[in-house]
């Protein structure tokens, strides 16, 4: 199924504009993920293309060719996994499962054979029979997706399907959720505020700030060419390196750069992967930290620019704390984005 | 166990209590089964006294059952919908709303019957008919109910969960049915119970509305207790005690039951 959104908006009666007036269309199978930090409306947008949330009016939400503005959630026929789960603790994981195919009031032999094939699918079949509150944390966010996606929605819903679990548990279910998004073969939206969880799992990201879509693409895109300040900063975590531009010389308090592009007027952003320490940088600062990561140090050097910059270090020893070092910017690696304007 | 003294206070002060609740009522159930109580247990233990009860008052067991269901059938059809509203509606008027159903709380019975006798007592087949005392029943033992399922509501996700029901094409109906009614029913239980039980015990009000051909349960009994041998009043507080301990005992389980999962 396509989704289109035009001129979706959301006002909440105190007059917060959670939603500004938004376009979105999402492809056949495609998997969509809104990134931003809280408060940003991703949850807001997600919920009005559920319909648990009424758009302002001049909102339209097409479902192929069907225009699904004024229809109930439970009209809509997509699957929704919430980030609490909102598991019915008064039945069994099989009852959970089986509830949506009950409201579509199918045979009972078709529902126990469909929900049996959504139990091999998540590989659920040892709990079938246990109550919710039997499960732990993973297996929960598991039969929540069973759950949604049995009645065979049209379209998969997530709201921070990974968020209610632990870090260590977090990583290995991103990578499964991927694959079984893959293998439902859906169209889906999932919304996050963690970039990992976004670059991971969907084909596109729209990342989301102040009620708005800030900028839309695969990931790579993203994070290779951010259209504004924010998408640097959230995608990536970019730092910005405030200095005074004058042609294509940026003169910060550590040194001298080379732009790619004249500068004035823009704001450049390095990530820290781009920072390197070696003895022929133009660049002199100091070292504030050094954290040991495994495979590589994050170091964080002061006196370049007015905050610490981080640096990925993938040397055998690092520089101890205090050291004065060279460090050096390829100018390819800088990107020049328009000066942050104030959105909100 | 009886090493140091103040497990040996300890024990006393526990027994001395115990023997303050039970020795009255052990000499009243005892008065009820002797033959003459004025001779003492040595005139014989008999059940000519119960039997005799219930001949004598059947009609105020059988009125009082009757209304205790009546009345649970009343606060379940208001109490649960009302629980529900106020739970998925939280906010300073769901606050006033729930304050106002208390209210039969603390206004005392007699108060409370004197209203609706002022209000209702010239319309002679209503004031007659046992709906009378019903309604009064109900105003009483409505927020027990009310309280006691929106506890529960409260502390469970109701709005998520109803969402998810939605989402999974469930009406707002089927929702009700399928997903608030079975979550809400350690409220429901102990609510049903606490109404049942105050429904059967209570006197102030019922003792106001009653009229002499319907008489409840306490109503007979100070009935007994003033025009009766004291036998006859002590075997009505037997059968009386034999009706409400187990509704009692019942009621604290579905409340420790209900406030397990409050937690």
């Amino acid at each position: 199924m396509t989704l289109r959104l035009t001129h979706t908006a959301k006002t909440y009666p105190d007059g917060t504009k959670a939603l500004l007036p938004t376009e979105l269309s999402v492809g056949k199978g495609e998997i969509v993920s809104l990134l931003g930090p809280s408060g940003c409306g991703k949850t807001t947008l997600l919920r009005i293309i559920a319909g648990l949330e009424t758009p302002d009016a001049g909102s339209e939400i097409w479902f192929d060719n069907d225009n699904v503005t004024p229809l109930p959630v439970e009209r809509r026929q997509v699957g929704m996994v919430f980030q609490s789960y909102a598991l019915f603790p008064n039945m069994s994981v099989r009852a959970n499962i089986g509830y949506g195919l009950k409201m579509q009031q199918l045979p009972k032999s078709e529902i126990e054979a469909r929900v049996t094939e959504v139990l091999d699918m998540c590989q659920l079949q040892p709990f079938a029979a246990r109550a919710i509150t039997a499960l732990s944390g993973g297996q929960r966010q598991r039969v929540a997706l069973a759950r949604a996606i049995a009645p065979r929605p049209r379209m998969l819903l997530l709201d921070e399907p990974l968020s209610a679990l632990d870090a260590s548990l977090r990583g290995t279910l991103r990578e499964e959720l991927a694959v079984l998004l893959r293998e439902f073969d859906i169209t889906a939206i999932f919304v996050t505020h963690d970039q990992d969880e976004a670059m991971a799992i969907a084909d596109r990201v729209a990342v989301m700030c102040h009620g708005r879509v800030l900028q839309t693409g695969t990931p790579e895109e993203l994070y290779r060419n951010p259209k504004s300040p924010f998408v640097a900063g959230f995608v990536g975590n970019a730092m910005s390196l405030r200095g005074k531009a004058d042609g294509t010389t940026l003169y910060l308090d550590g040194g001298a750069l080379t732009l790619p592009a004249r500068g004035e007027g823009q704001t450049v952003f390095v990530r820290a992967e781009d920072v390197c320490i070696g003895d022929d940088g133009p660049l002199r600062g100091k070292v504030e930290t050094v954290t040991f990561l495994g495979t590589h140090y994050k170091i964080g050097i002061s006196g370049i620019t007015p905050d610490t910059i981080a640096s990925i270090h993938a040397g055998q020893s690092a520089p101890k704390v205090g050291d004065m070092i060279n460090v050096a910017i390829k100018p390819e690696t800088l990107m020049l984005l328009p000066q942050e304007v104030d959105v909100a | 166990m009886f090493k140091s003294k103040v497990k040996i206070m300890q024990l006393a002060v526990t027994l001395l209590a115990c023997a303050f609740l039970f020795v009255p009522i052990i000499m009243s159930v005892l008065a009820g089964l002797t033959a003459n109580y004025f001779k003492g247990i040595s005139s014989g233990l008999t059940f000519k006294w119960v039997i005799e009860v219930w001949e004598l008052y059947a009609n105020s067991i059988f009125l009082s059952m009757w209304l205790a269901i009546a009345c649970l059938v009343c606060t379940l059809i208001i109490g649960l919908p009302a629980a529900y509203g106020l739970a998925r509606h939280p906010g300073w008027l769901s606050r006033l709303l729930e304050e106002f159903i208390s209210l039969p709380l603390a206004i005392p019975g007699l108060a409370l019957a004197l209203a609706l006798l002022q209000l209702y007592g010239s319309m002679k087949g209503f004031r007659a008919s046992w709906t009378f005392i019903l309604v009064g029943h109900v105003l009483y033992t409505l927020p027990f109910m009310v309280r006691s399922i929106l506890a529960v509501l409260a502390s469970i996700d109701l709005k998520t969960l109803e969402e998810g029901a939605a989402s999974l094409g469930a009406s707002p109906w089927q929702r009700f049915r399928d997903i608030v009614v079975p979550n809400a029913m350690p409220g429901i239980l102990a609510g049903s119970l606490t109404v049942v039980t105050l429904s059967i015990g209570e006197f102030n009000l019922t003792w106001m509305l009653h009229t002499p051909y319907l008489k409840t349960l306490p109503v007979g009994l100070a009935d007994s207790y003033a025009s009766m041998r004291l036998e006859i009043a002590s075997a009505y507080t037997l059968v009386f005690f034999v009706l409400i301990v187990p509704l009692l005992m019942a009621m604290q389980w579905a409340s420790a039951r209900a406030q397990r999962i409050t937690q």
